[in-house]
């Protein structure tokens, strides 16, 4: 369908774990008493970072072998009567 | 519950992506084909996280928590009992009837398979419960929002009224739905339920990791609560030894067979994401790679239910002498959750015993509260939403498709051209999202109204799996016999609720409307057996008159019967293999079932 979900997934992936990891990593650390002391911010963070940049790095790779235009159409493509 | 900058920038960042994958999927949408079934070019991973997360709605998400504190882990047989077997069978068994024989949705294949009153009796009640049910699911959503405040602080530096906020609630809900559904059609919503899916496990999986850490782990849980909460098959050779109030037998035939298979196995809007898929073989995979997370959905969901109730009590109760006696004004609840208060007077809940009734529906917003910090607590939160938009948005592209396709091109414009199709497609969406809103004001205005519509929809889907097993299995069922079978099928849902009712409930809504001739110890024995008595009437009622009938041709039934139909021959890797696949799946739920027995 023309579009790679793997780039959008990623890319939001990557925004959210940049954002959590960079407030786990400079905001204050007073608010981790509820979390059993673990900065969970930036460890979560860094998780979500991560398989958002490896979705948007399979999603980007995909697009440029052109795996997205070869989505459909397969052999059982049905016609559609009414 | 106060969010800060980081929490609103995590929910704007949210829907900023869900916005944005709708219009850059606009122009994309030159068919009707591509609006209403994604063009039939989504891969089988996509399409499988769809199929899960179409149902991911509000009742998922809190209902599976709050029903995790109340009934503990016997809740996960919603999912391992009432849901696994049947995505196994739909997978391996059905798809290939539906994708094969090309229809557009399910009420179609009831039009190939029987005649036209069949399709236009499940189109039209179809049709109606989508909009309602999404309309439900936009005020149940509002109602959250109220309930937990973070819109009070920003709605009071706007100067505007509490009130507001359930009607802002609706508002942006229906607005964020509409533009995403209306530019990108399916293709958009399933794009958004694989987003929403993510989203959920990396909201939940942190709650669930903490609460676990913090009670010493399962075993830790165990040990602060009664072995019932923590064993799903444990007393339920009764309906009085388990916290369900429902045995074994009723389980299995009411929840495992009757009522999930038809979900699962019938109901157009799980149906329609793999019927989007790009190949019979991805169609087929589509429900069975659904199966695989919706067997760990119980430790994201449940869990942490069972984790509020097993903690030490938060609050204490607050006492005060009137007249000498000392009375409880705030009961202390148990756990995280607490004592329900009633909306009107404000005042705590007890019941007929005088005990405190627990507001189980806040055990997964409690638990976010208590774990977790600013920015943990916006992705939570922004998981939330996200289910809550899901569950209507997947309502909403179903019911776009049937009124469409099975409504309106068949019985109001038949010579309608594609292009007519696709702008009906989304003006279809208009008024439908329109529609929800307005349901969305009646639930809010006459609560009754709404048990009332559930338990009509409860009493049309009961039977539906008789008529299609029937259909797609034995050759000789006719299309007056599915018919009449559907019909008297919900007519005998309704005379057995009429002469039913649980035990300590009065007569009306609740049963007994007729005559009370059964009481059930719960009313889940109720719900259960409602069904079995409606599969087993319309399955009767569909051979005995289908042999009495004329049968089609069979020529015609080439392709929509099983027996007239090609097998078809699994190749490829092991993972490709719809059969490998579902016998995989299999295995892991006696698994999980022995595990946690």
């Amino acid at each position: 369908m023309g579009l790679d979900i793997r780039v959008p997934l990623g890319a939001m992936f990557t925004l959210l774990g940049l954002l959590l990891a960079g407030f786990g990593l400079f905001g204050t650390k007073a608010i981790y008493s509820q979390t059993l002391g673990i900065n969970v911010n930036l460890d979560w963070g860094l998780v979500l970072l991560a398989f958002g940049v490896m979705m948007l790095y399979l999603g980007l790779r995909g697009l440029s072998r052109g795996e997205h235009l070869s989505e459909g159409g397969t052999e059982d493509q049905p016609n559609i009567p009414h | 519950m106060r969010l800060s900058w980081i929490d609103w920038t995590i929910m704007l960042l949210y829907f900023g992506f869900v916005l944005g994958i709708g219009a850059a999927l606009k122009r994309f949408m030159k068919t009707s084909t591509d609006y209403f079934l994604a063009g039939r070019s989504i891969p089988a991973w996509i399409c499988g996280l769809a199929f899960l997360s179409a149902n991911l709605g509000a009742q998922e998400v809190i209902g599976m928590g709050a029903s995790g504190a109340k009934y503990g882990i016997e809740t996960s047989h919603f999912y391992w009992i009432g849901a696994i077997p049947a995505m196994v069978f739909v997978g391996i068994f059905m798809i290939p009837f539906y994708y094969g024989s090309r229809a557009r949705s399910v009420p179609e294949y009831l039009r190939m398979r029987f005649d036209e009153k069949t399709r236009g009796l499940n189109a039209i009640s179809f049709a109606v419960m989508t909009v309602f049910s999404s309309g439900i699911s936009m005020y149940a959503m509002a109602k959250l929002i109220q309930t937990l405040h973070f819109l009070d602080v920003p709605f009071q530096k706007m100067h505007l009224p509490p009130s507001a906020i359930f009607h802002a609630s609706i508002l942006i809900s229906a607005v964020i739905v509409l533009g995403y559904i209306l530019f990108g059609g399916l293709t958009s919503a399933i794009y958004n339920e694989v987003l929403q899916f993510f989203l959920i496990v990396a909201g939940f999986f942190p709650l669930v990791y903490l609460g676990l850490k913090n009670v010493g782990g399962w075993e830790g849980l165990k040990a602060k609560l009664p072995p019932i909460y923590t064993h799903s098959w444990q007393g339920m050779a009764s309906p009085r030894t388990n916290l369900l109030g429902v045995e074994w037998f009723g389980l299995v035939m009411g929840l495992g067979f009757v009522l999930s298979f038809g979900y699962w196995c019938t109901d157009f809007l799980v149906i329609q994401r793999a019927m989007a898929a790009n190949s019979m073989n991805a169609a087929r995979r589509t429900p069975l790679i659904a199966a695989f997370p919706k067997m760990i959905f119980p430790f994201l969901v449940i869990l942490p239910g069972i984790i509020a109730i097993g903690l030490p009590t938060q609050r204490s109760a607050s006492v005060m002498e009137t007249g000498g006696v000392a009375v409880h004004a705030e009961p202390a609840g148990q756990g995280l959750i607490p004592v329900k208060v009633d909306e009107l007077t404000g005042k705590p809940m007890y019941n007929q015993q005088g005990q405190p009734v627990l507001d189980y529906d806040l055990a997964i917003p409690e638990m976010l509260a208590h774990y977790f910090p600013a920015g943990l607590l916006g992705l939570g939160l922004t998981a939330l939403l996200a289910s809550f938009m899901s569950g209507m948005a997947g309502n909403v592209t179903a019911f776009n498709t049937v009124w469409t396709y099975d409504i309106y091109h068949a019985y109001i414009n038949r010579g309608a051209s594609d292009d007519h199709l696709l702008w009906m497609g989304r003006f279809a969406t208009v008024f439908g999202i329109a529609i929800s809103v307005a349901a969305a004001y009646a639930a809010a205005q006459f609560n009754n109204i709404m048990d009332f519509l559930q338990l009509v929809f409860a009493f049309v889907n009961a039977p539906l799996f008789a008529t299609f097993l029937l259909g797609m299995f034995w050759k000789r069922t006719t299309g007056h016999g599915a018919f009449t079978g559907l019909l008297l099928g919900t007519g005998a849902a309704a005379l057995h609720h009429g002469l039913t009712l649980p035990l300590g409930d009065a007569p009306g809504i609740k049963g007994g409307w007729i005559a009370v001739l059964h009481q059930y110890p719960s009313d889940m024995a109720q719900n259960f057996w409602t069904a079995i008595f409606a599969w087993s009437a319309c399955f009767v009622i569909t051979i005995v008159i289908s042999l009495f009938t004329a049968p089609r041709q069979e020529s015609d039934l080439k392709g929509l019967v099983y027996s007239l139909t090609e097998r078809i021959r699994e190749r490829g890797a092991w993972y490709e293999r719809p059969a490998f696949l579902g016998v995989i799946v299999i295995a892991l739920l006696i698994a999980l079932n022995l595990l946690f027995k």
